[in-house]
């Protein structure tokens, strides 16, 4: 059974990554993270995704393409990375995503992974 | 050939006791689809009905009834009709499954299982008594809609979204590990309690009473955990006053104005040593601090009198332990009645009234309380206030003659 675990995280917490004083503890409790889910044997794929302030945002209406600047959704949250991890249950994937370091200033939605028709 | 009804009462009979296991059994090796579990289940049902009647009733029903209903499944799954997902793990699971049935004895209990699928933390807390209903005690969405004040088709809806949900998101089908068990099991007591008061609120008695089944089988599978021993206990005192609830014209009579000698004392006596049983265990927790406010109350059948002190220093350790804002309500008419007037006002002052905007029991204590105060205007605003919220149609009789009675004393 495979879940993506999708990690947002606040403004606040992008900001750590340049913050000299604050980056070495966040990059140290991702790696740390990633290696536990790596070595795991869970791991099926994921990414860490630039900073929300990257994003665009792409939509059709009405046969009209709008492209603009900024992720899809005003939220206090956003999407960070994802794993895919393949496990035996939604508690197994709950116990995950508890470990993950955006649980704690952020959230971690688990969603399981539609199979392959 | 036996009569219909024989069958019938046979029927009802394995239906009510075994049916929570047979689900259990089968859902658990339905890959979690609850609901292709009930429909196999519900055929067998049906097909008894029909072949019992013939053939007469076999020595091992349940052993019957999980025979046809494996059948059932995997017919569906051949049909392609079922929807499950994971068709190999399901043939495999009911090959296993078949080994257990094709052996002769009992059929592993997994029915604490279910109680904690149905449970689980990501279930919609407002589902999760429902689901019980449902899943374990097989009642129609129709039948439980009422309960919760909903739509038969909006409950149905839930119900139909959390099983998805179960399946779909591989919920599994396990007791929590030891250390996350007490945390896991206050949700099941939570959802079993908040579908037994809602029955007394609306004077539903015989579903009351299920929900008092399920308890005792959950003190059954769990015999030693002090808070489910304390929610029977609990269950059974308000039970045990439903005689004295209702004067003999149908009129709402408040737990002191009660006439003891009308409480079942067998019932009582039962709680009682329930409770006892939880205490020994020295972990107290919400039901067994509230069955023990019950059981001060019960125990005016004896003594005459009831102990508010004791009863305000229950509750005082019961809100340091729950942020239950009823239960702050409830101290607060204790604190009055044991003759702490200027507490009671205090500690009802400290609530959020715009949070118990529609909280009828906060109603009906601001009036009790104002009354009691001498604030005759601000008391009769209240008990209109309660009646206009109140469900129960002799609790809002109650509160329309209170109010009624001080309209006279306010200018």
């Amino acid at each position: 059974m495979q879940y993506m675990l999708l990690f947002t995280e606040t403004e606040a917490d992008f900001a750590k990554r340049e913050d000299p004083a604050e980056a070495p503890a966040y990059w140290a409790a991702w790696n740390a993270y990633c290696k536990l889910a790596g070595e795991s044997g869970a791991m099926v794929s994921g990414a860490a995704l630039q900073p929300a302030s990257t994003a665009t945002t792409v939509r059709i209406r009405d046969g009209k393409q709008t492209v603009h600047d900024g992720p899809f959704a005003e939220s206090k949250e956003l999407a960070a990375g994802f794993f895919i991890l393949d496990l035996p249950d939604l508690d197994a994937a709950i116990e995950w995503a508890a470990k993950c370091p955006a649980a704690a200033s952020s959230s971690v939605e688990i969603r399981p992974v539609l199979p392959k028709g | 050939m036996l009569p219909d009804h024989e069958i019938g009462a046979a029927l009802d009979q394995v239906f009510r006791q075994s049916r929570p296991r047979l689900l259990a059994f089968l859902a658990a090796r339905a890959g979690g689809d609850l609901t292709a579990a009930e429909d196999a289940l519900s055929d067998a049902f049906a097909a008894a009905l029909d072949q019992w009647s013939h053939s007469g009733i076999p020595r091992q029903p349940e052993a019957w009834l999980i025979s046809v209903a494996k059948r059932r499944l995997i017919d569906a799954q051949r049909r392609g009709a079922t929807r499950l997902a994971a068709m190999d793990r399901l043939s495999q699971a009911l090959e296993a499954a078949s080994a257990v049935v094709d052996a002769p004895g009992e059929i592993p209990d997994e029915r604490l299982k279910l109680f904690f699928v149905c449970a689980h933390p990501a279930i919609d807390p407002a589902v999760r008594a429902p689901l019980i209903l449902q899943t374990i005690l097989g009642l129609e969405a129709q039948q439980i809609a009422g309960l919760f004040l909903l739509t038969p088709a909006a409950m149905s809806q839930r119900l139909v979204r959390a099983k998805t949900k179960i399946r779909v998101a591989a919920i599994p089908f396990a007791v929590p590990p030891k250390e996350e068990l007490a945390g896991r099991l206050d949700a099941v007591l939570d959802a079993l309690y908040a579908a037994f008061t809602l029955s007394v609120d609306q004077g539903a008695s015989s579903l009351a009473q299920e929900v008092t089944w399920l308890t005792q089988i959950l003190v059954h599978l769990l015999p030693h955990e002090p808070e489910t021993l304390g929610l029977l206990a609990l269950m059974l005192f308000v039970t045990s006053r439903a005689p004295a609830r209702r004067s003999p014209d149908g009129r709402f009579i408040s737990l002191p104005d009660q006439d003891p000698r009308l409480w079942d004392d067998a019932l009582a006596s039962s709680a009682e040593a329930l409770l006892f049983r939880a205490a020994r265990g020295k972990q107290p927790g919400r039901y067994q601090l509230e069955a023990a406010i019950q059981a001060v109350h019960a125990a005016r059948r004896r003594t005459g009198r009831i102990e508010w002190d004791a009863i305000c220093a229950l509750y005082a350790q019961l809100t340091a332990l729950t942020a239950s804002v009823g239960a702050r309500v409830a101290w607060a008419l204790a604190l009055l009645e044991a003759g702490h007037h200027a507490s009671s006002e205090r500690l009802l002052r400290s609530l959020d009234a715009a949070l118990l905007r529609d909280h009828q029991p906060y109603w009906a204590a601001c009036a009790r309380i104002q009354e009691a105060l001498g604030q005759s205007s601000e008391a009769l605003a209240a008990y209109r206030r309660a009646a206009s919220l109140a469900v129960d149609p002799a609790t809002k009789q109650w509160l329309e003659d209170r109010a009624r009675r001080l309209e006279k004393e306010v200018p």
